[in-house]
């Protein structure tokens, strides 16, 4: 008898993905660079059409099992998807083992998170006092709309017409780029796969690596139609490249640049940007003026906090030790002028949920999509919101409960979304929550509320049970049935129904023990 | 109401009624690595820095002259070695942009992390660790702290208006996985010890 | 001890077998196992899709029949999980509350409570894959989850190990969701099978011939999903092993 008790770090699901030799390795003393990598591993590209994201008609609920239909469909780039991001979840994995602290950090950063929100005005407030004595001008945002009329407005007063930005989940939130172009303001991204998206008018499908649904083959349509690289080319240090050398010019003529932030300290008045580019650094401090956009929970109490944040968040993202670039910003720089948006945009009213207000802890680090087996085969765009995998599951649908209203059946359960968090948010336990508060507010299809009631009562009813499953025939003809809607054939779509017995339990019981009882 | 006083009240209104006590952070320093500098150097190596050797004798900036010999624009915010380019003539930063080496020093380093700290006061002009194409780092041994909670205790995040941690040069692997460097930003860092000169103290 | 044996719903209709197992298994420790007949379900399919006052009724029959036991044991780790740490539509009283805390999955059972050191009996030669259930490895921590930086336990290894000629596997993703999830394995058919096929194929390169778990649902979502690709694997659960059956 054997036994193992570490799984093999070099097993991968789809071995026959392997291309063998691969040409983009960094090879540094004999060694692969890996760090911050998404699959040390090279994967044969195919030229396989990319799958888009969800279909989404005005208000109406997201189907976000079409979309991970055709994402599967799709097989190349399902399986690709699936092992890059497994990858950063056993990249993390091996970060975690290294730290004899590892939990415990979880546990201080989830505590300094809660305490702070239980306290955010007071923080806010500090942070604004220190911000402004420091010479940045802080504005506030009720929300979307009034972010990008501020930030309009900063931009008008300075007669800005390009801005280059950096990675912002909060703007996407907002709409930016669309509200921007409306304005006749020239918007350029320059985090890779922002500008990817960007340029091939699709949203970013992951918090941390915007085009991960790409394959290279996408990625060389995408620049080819757009900033004219060669359309056979799909080597990665060449689109790389390409992009960097058409993105430079744009950075050096910006009227002004803009960030978001991962980390706003208010004892000092510092906001904190994390980037593995550089872009962030090269958007803020190439223009003159700098603004900043931040959602109001993104605020921490002091310095030492902030060590154990920053330990935490690119461990858990990329399992890589530190982003590239951890920058402190504190004010403007001699001849520059720094604005801060503080968005409001549903925070305060999350704050007031009892069952989910713990899920404004989240620093953004993406190790909950990651590892959820539904997001690495779904992809993030089948989502059709802002926010995707799990921890979209649980904050979409405060945005929008009707059209979001399916995203936390999208879910197995599984919970090891939960295990990953670095603030140690209880997703999964949240999106249980959610399909109750969303069957209580109807938002749930009335033909499966019709079939729960119908379960609910054959369930409780002894009699009437025994006499649906008399026989192991009815038995399996009515057991799906009395939980799902649809019959036996959404069970038998895609696998083989479960073979008949000759006999339940109950009469197996009845026959060989009844006599006891 | 302004946004401002909307916001607020909303928050006020909506804070959770729990007891949540900020904690004690540790310093987490209770098993220090052997070498400050070993341990940093490590890590630089594995988030794709370079770490230049100092010779045993003779010029100690010999390996940074080695680099920048076939340079044509360098751009030097340190008194041990000269550039061509001052950084006390630029007007806009994006003047830089031609830039092929910069060398500054670091107030100081981590570690844990392998990464330095980068000041505006050791910059003067931010963009310059950005716009050139490499990037070389003085760094004195004796500013290696062991881990970020250490580092946060330092002055520069209390006094500087920027302060920026490069842990190698720019990177990304946002297409398929795949890692690149001079993403956006410098394409090499490259580190070289030696101690600051007597008489020019930390900022 | 008297132990009172729930079967649940889909163990009944379709793994008869994995009860039969699991009753003769107690007993062969010297307890006095009743099944009690008007058992139906614990409610964990309408609560698990949000329909949790649909609950009530069904929860409160189980109480009616598991009242007054030293122990409730099941072979059902998802379904234990649910009384244990849900089961909330109904009024939390003394009897309640009672019969929650007595509800144990058979492994936990036979290793917190019985503390099995040996199963003379048993005799299983075959390469397995264990597949711990998310249900019994995150919440009734069956062993250490992968994402966690804890000491490694596993009670199903531990219990297996003590039966004679049975092999580990190492599969590439050991506790990555096999896509049952209950409602999810229908209402999110294509993720599901798709995970299922995953998980199967895993298994089945890592050279298994067999997949063995506490929980049959999982086991009858990836068998269906291991028949439909063509992968030749077969499916057991734990109780059959420990219970001496060698195929």
């Amino acid at each position: 008898m054997s036994t193992s008790r570490e799984r093999t770090d070099d097993a991968m699901l789809h071995p026959e993905m392997l291309a063998g030799v691969d040409p983009d390795a960094i090879i540094r003393e004999g060694h692969r660079l890996d760090h911050a990598e998404g699959t040390s591993k090279p994967l044969r590209p195919a030229p396989e059409p990319q799958p888009r994201g969800a279909k989404v008609r005005g208000n109406r609920p997201i189907d976000q099992q079409e979309a991970a239909a055709r994402f599967i469909a799709a097989t190349e780039h399902e399986k690709m998807h699936d092992e890059r991001l497994w990858d950063l979840r056993q990249k993390r994995d091996r970060e975690m083992h290294g730290i004899p602290e590892w939990e415990e950090l979880r546990s201080l950063a989830s505590a300094i998170k809660e305490h702070t929100l239980t306290h955010l005005d007071e923080y806010l407030l500090e942070f604004e006092a220190n911000a402004r004595s420091n010479g940045i001008h802080v504005h506030w945002a009720r929300d979307a709309a009034e972010h990008n009329q501020i930030v309009h407005g900063i931009l008008r007063d300075h007669g800005a017409t390009s801005l280059i930005k950096s990675k912002s989940m909060l703007t996407e939130e907002c709409g930016f780029r669309h509200y921007m172009a409306s304005v006749g303001i020239d918007v350029i991204e320059t985090d890779l796969g922002e500008r990817i998206q960007q340029l091939d008018n699709e949203d970013p499908s992951h918090v941390v690596v915007p085009a991960v649904h790409k394959l290279r083959t996408d990625v060389a349509g995408v620049f080819s139609r757009t900033i004219g690289t060669d359309p056979g080319n799909t080597d990665v240090h060449y689109l790389a490249e390409a992009q960097r050398e058409a993105t430079r010019p744009l950075i050096l003529n910006a009227d002004a640049g803009m960030t978001g932030a991962n980390f706003v300290v208010a004892e000092t008045g510092t906001f904190v940007v994390c980037t593995n580019e550089g872009n962030a650094d090269l958007s803020a401090n190439v223009p003159k003026l700098h603004i900043a956009s931040i959602g109001i929970e993104k605020i921490i109490p002091r310095l030492e906090h902030l060590a154990v944040l920053v330990r935490l968040l690119s461990r858990s993202a990329l399992g890589s030790l530190m982003t590239q670039y951890t920058s402190h910003f504190r004010g403007p720089r001699a001849g520059g002028e720094m604005h801060v948006v503080l968005v409001d945009n549903g925070r305060s009213a999350r704050l007031g949920l009892d069952e989910f207000w713990t899920s404004l802890k989240c620093i953004r680090c993406g190790a909950c999509m990651n590892t959820c087996p539904v997001y690495r085969r779904s992809g993030g765009l089948s989502y059709g919101a802002t926010y995707s995998g799990p921890i979209g599951l649980i904050i979409d649908p405060t945005f929008n409960a009707r059209k979001y209203s399916n995203l936390p059946f999208a879910s197995s359960l599984n919970g090891s979304c939960t295990n990953v968090c670095p603030v140690k948010i209880n997703i999964h336990e949240q999106i249980y929550a959610w399909r109750r508060v969303l069957v209580n507010q109807h938002e749930v299809p009335l033909v499966k509320k019709a079939a729960m009631k119908a379960a609910g009562a054959l369930l409780s009813r002894p009699a009437a049970y025994r006499a649906a499953i008399a026989t192991a025939d009815t038995a399996l003809a009515h057991l799906p049935r009395f939980v799902i809607y649809n019959g036996l054939n959404a069970w038998g779509k895609h696998r083989e129904v479960p073979h008949p017995p000759k006999q339940t339990f109950h009469s197996w019981y009845h026959a060989n023990r009844g006599a006891k009882q | 109401m302004s946004s401002r006083d909307d916001i607020l009240a909303s928050i006020l209104a909506n804070l959770p009624r729990v007891d949540r006590s900020l904690p004690h952070v540790p310093l987490f320093d209770s098993d220090p690595p052997a070498s400050l500098l070993s341990a940093f150097k490590d890590n630089l190596h594995r988030m794709g820095g370079n770490f230049l050797d100092p010779p045993a004798s003779g010029d100690m900036l010999a390996p940074v002259r080695a680099k920048i010999a076939d340079a044509k624009v360098v751009c030097s915010t340190v008194p041990e070695i000269a550039g061509n380019r001052d950084v006390a003539d630029v007007r806009a930063t994006r003047d830089l942009a031609d830039v092929d080496f910069a060398i500054v020093r670091a107030s100081f380093a981590v570690a844990e992390t392998g990464s330095v700290l980068l000041s505006d006061a050791d910059l003067h002009v931010n963009g310059v660790a950005y716009l050139a194409q490499h990037l070389i780092v003085l760094l004195d041994p004796a500013d290696i702290v062991i881990n970020l909670h250490h580092a946060y205790r330092r002055p520069e995040f209390r006094n500087r208006h920027y302060a920026s941690f490069h842990t190698g040069p720019s990177a990304t692997a946002d297409i398929e996985g795949v890692l690149i460097h001079g993403a956006q930003g410098v394409r090499s860092l490259s580190v070289l010890p030696i101690a600051r000169a007597v008489g020019n103290p930390t900022h | 001890m008297r132990i009172g044996l729930f079967i649940p719903c889909f163990i009944d209709a379709v793994f008869p077998e994995v009860g039969v197992a699991t009753l003769e298994l107690l007993e062969r420790f010297g307890h006095e196992v009743v099944y009690p007949r008007d058992q139906t379900c614990c409610g964990q399919p309408m609560a698990n899709a949000g329909f949790n006052a649909e609950c009530a009724d069904t929860e409160a029959l189980f109480v009616r029949n598991f009242s007054g036991f030293d122990y409730v044991v099941s072979p059902s780790g998802s379904c234990v999980h649910h009384v244990r740490d849900n089961f909330d539509a109904i009024e939390q009283t003394d009897e309640v509350k009672e019969v929650r805390a007595r509800t144990f999955e058979l492994v936990e059972f036979l290793h917190d409570i019985q503390k099995v050191d040996a199963f003379p009996w048993a005799r299983f030669p075959h390469r397995v894959g264990l597949h711990n259930s998310c249900g019994t490895l995150r919440r009734l921590k069956h062993a250490r989850p992968s994402e966690l930086h804890e000491p490694f336990f596993s009670k199903p290894i531990d219990l297996l190990s003590k039966v004679d000629g049975i092999e580990f596997v190492r599969p590439a993703r050991p506790d990555e969701c096999c896509g049952f999830g209950g409602t999810f394995s229908v209402f999110e058919e294509v993720v599901s099978t798709k995970m299922g096929y995953d998980k199967v194929s895993d298994h089945a390169q890592a050279g298994a011939e067999y997949i063995v778990s506490a929980d049959s649902s999982c086991l009858m979502h990836q068998r269906g999903c291991a028949e439909r690709i063509g992968v030749p694997l077969k499916f057991i659960h734990i109780a059959q092993i420990l219970n001496g059956a060698s195929a």
